[in-house]
């Protein structure tokens, strides 16, 4: 079977208190903020690597990026796949979820159309969920969102299950189909040395605009027909009363207080 | 002169830091409460990769080389110097198989090694040669086809968990009277091979340390590393070249941790109104922290460089695990220092960091040896 599964280079969660937005420009200041393979990413490259096990073929990985995503890239290599495209151009910046569906769904039509596309069910920065549905409908293929588990695979249709508010629902998808995955649905492994050392020799290719042959009108902020609005830095804070005085007198205003908020029984 | 990483290295760091996090991390407040070596992280290790580091892809190893050792063990020892300082002992074990074995011996061990099915160490500490490689007692009797040797062997890390060990022991004298040595590949199935009693440390809990007690153990003759007399050179080429620069690059993993938890705190902990780490008091702490651990990385990584060369580098390699290990020590007690009180409460890693540290300045010659290989280089000009 062969499967595309999409991938987005993130910055690291773990290091969001650096990042800082310039009010002014409205510009996200990152410096010193490492670049990550966004963690949803990590587990549909191994559902595919798992069902690639089961069923053979091959795993290919597909990224819209700026030049840097080949390190992400270089790992999903060293993770498994058998092969990496990034499709990375000036003129795809600024574009939101449709104008990156637009180019992902061009470079896997000229790269070689899989029976299964998977992604992750949200980026940790964007959390749109969007280009997963988007990319199905692009390509003419079925889909299915927030799978939280693959019960069947087999070269026709797949068995999920679709998470829902209470729980899941089983469902049947036939290929070809995108599913976009949860966390739930594996653990993903570990990178190995000898994966590193494998990577070295599988393709890792770079199409710019002119090598895919789109129309440049629906890439990037041109194709978006969402646009930033305004972006700030919520400013959250809590209520603060400060009680005085000695500990007895205060331990007796605490009760009083708790009582008047109907914490506590009684006036 | 580069002074970056490749690509490839920093994936190799990647993958170290990922299951140093994700496979070490979560074990280390056992390992704390208990002391006991995880041998399921070890075997990890070997089904990661990183047993086979060093070793050639012929023997199942991934080749990536010594620097890519260190890179490994830097970042395995940030989570937890145990398990850093065993990683690199397991390479340690291995390295004089793969620089001496016969044909026959880098076949039967270095892929097991590589994978984790057992594990090796080097077995030359006595009581009374530890400094003095060649003040050791442990004898081998040659009878036929096989060796005798008998005696004890201690500070021995990995000695009862260890299947595989290299054994130095006396051959026979010079004509001047001194020892002549040589070295054999005893492993555990062998008559009289007994691991005696363990040592309980003050730190580094996760390792396991103790000594080797050579009963009239019988040896074959096969089993020689090299030829009689090179004992010193079998056990100090791995002592040097591989034992050493672990152990520095351990103690990078040390210096690292107390840098990042010490940052941490001191933008956390306000006093007087501001955070701490305002204050230039613990300003110049952590500048002193920072400057050491780029200092001993240079150190470490130049003489990584100098083996991935096929160049001679136990005196470089001295310099750094000197550097790094005093280093450690300072960078720890900084770090408990900056958290104050709570840097010596057994919730924070301070006191583990400084307790961890202590032991790597005595581990594959002492503080003083160090200085010595330096001094005496240096002295030639």
């Amino acid at each position: 079977m062969e499967t595309v599964v999409c991938v987005k280079p993130v910055p690291d969660p773990k290091q969001w208190s650096k990042i800082s937005l310039d009010p002014a420009t409205k510009v996200l200041r990152r410096e010193g903020v490492e670049t990550i393979l966004n963690p949803l990413d990590r587990h549909a490259l191994e559902a595919a690597l798992q069902i690639r096990q089961s069923q053979g073929g091959r795993v290919r990985v597909v990224s819209m990026a700026p030049p840097f995503a080949t390190e992400v890239l270089r790992e999903t290599l060293a993770l498994g796949a058998d092969e990496a495209l990034l499709l990375s151009d000036r003129a795809f910046a600024g574009g939101d979820t449709l104008a990156t569906a637009y180019v992902l769904a061009a470079g896997i039509h000229r790269w070689g159309m899989p029976e299964l596309i998977l992604c992750g069910a949200e980026s940790v920065d964007g959390s749109t969920g969007q280009v997963g549905p988007q990319l199905a409908h692009l390509l003419g293929f079925a889909h299915l969102s927030y799978v939280c588990g693959l019960e069947e695979v087999s070269p026709e249709r797949i068995v999920a299950r679709w998470q829902v508010e209470e729980g899941y629902a089983r469902v049947e998808v036939r290929l070809p189909a995108v599913l976009t995955l949860t966390r739930e649905v594996n653990r993903p492994r570990g990178m190995s040395l000898m994966g590193v050392v494998q990577a070295r020799g599988k393709p890792l290719t770079v199409w710019s605009l002119a090598e895919l042959g789109v129309d440049a009108n629906l890439c990037g902020l041109c194709g978006s027909p969402t646009q930033m609005g305004d972006m700030w830095m919520p400013e959250s804070g809590r209520r603060q009363e400060m009680l005085q005085g000695e500990p007895e007198e205060v331990v007796q205003a605490l009760l009083q207080r708790l009582r008047e908020l109907a914490v506590l029984p009684g006036q | 002169m580069e002074f970056g990483f490749t690509p490839e290295q920093e994936l190799i760091r990647k993958a170290a830091r990922e299951f140093a996090e994700e496979g070490i991390a979560p074990r280390v407040a056992e390992m704390e409460r208990t002391r006991e070596p995880p041998l399921d992280i070890f075997r990890a290790m070997g089904e990661h990769g990183f047993l086979g580091i060093t070793l050639p892809a012929e023997y199942g190893g991934t080749g990536l080389g010594h620097l890519a050792r260190l890179l490994a063990i830097e970042e395995v020892a940030r989570v937890s110097p145990a398990m850093g300082f065993m990683l690199q002992v397991f390479a340690l074990g291995a390295a004089p198989i793969l620089d001496f074995g016969t044909a026959e011996m880098k076949q039967q061990h270095l892929p097991a090694l590589a994978r984790g099915d057992y594990f090796a160490t080097v077995s030359v500490t006595e009581a009374t040669g530890g400094s003095d490689p060649m003040g050791i007692t442990t004898t081998a009797v040659r009878e036929g086809d096989h060796y005798v040797l008998t005696g004890r062997k201690v500070f021995i890390t990995g000695s009862s968990l260890c299947d595989v060990q290299t054994v130095s022991a006396v051959t026979g004298k010079d004509e001047r009277g001194r020892n002549v040595i040589s070295a054999f590949l005893v492993t555990r199935d062998m008559p009289g091979f007994k691991a005696g009693r363990e040592e309980h440390k003050s730190g580094l809990w996760g390792t396991q340390l103790g000594e080797l007690v050579l009963e009239k153990c019988v040896v074959p003759a096969k089993n020689l590393l090299g030829k009689e007399g090179d004992g010193v050179k079998v056990a100090m080429k791995a002592i040097s070249e591989t034992g050493r620069p672990g152990i520095a690059a351990t103690a990078l993993g040390i210096i690292a941790r107390a840098l990042q938890e010490s940052v941490r705190f001191a933008n956390e902990r306000v006093v007087g109104g501001s955070p701490i780490g305002q204050y230039q008091g613990i300003q110049f702490k952590i500048a002193d922290m920072a400057l050491m651990l780029d200092a001993a990385r240079l150190l470490c990584y130049r003489g990584a460089w100098m083996k991935d060369q096929g160049l001679r580098c136990d005196v470089e390699m001295s310099k750094a695990k000197l550097f790094a290990t005093e280093a450690a020590m300072v960078a720890a007690r900084h770090c408990g220092e900056i958290y104050g009180g709570y840097g010596w409460l057994q919730e924070y890693v301070a006191q583990q960091l400084y307790r961890d540290a202590a032991i790597l300045i005595p581990s594959a010659g002492t503080s003083e040896m160090m200085r010595v290989i330096a001094g005496r280089a240096a002295l030639k000009g």
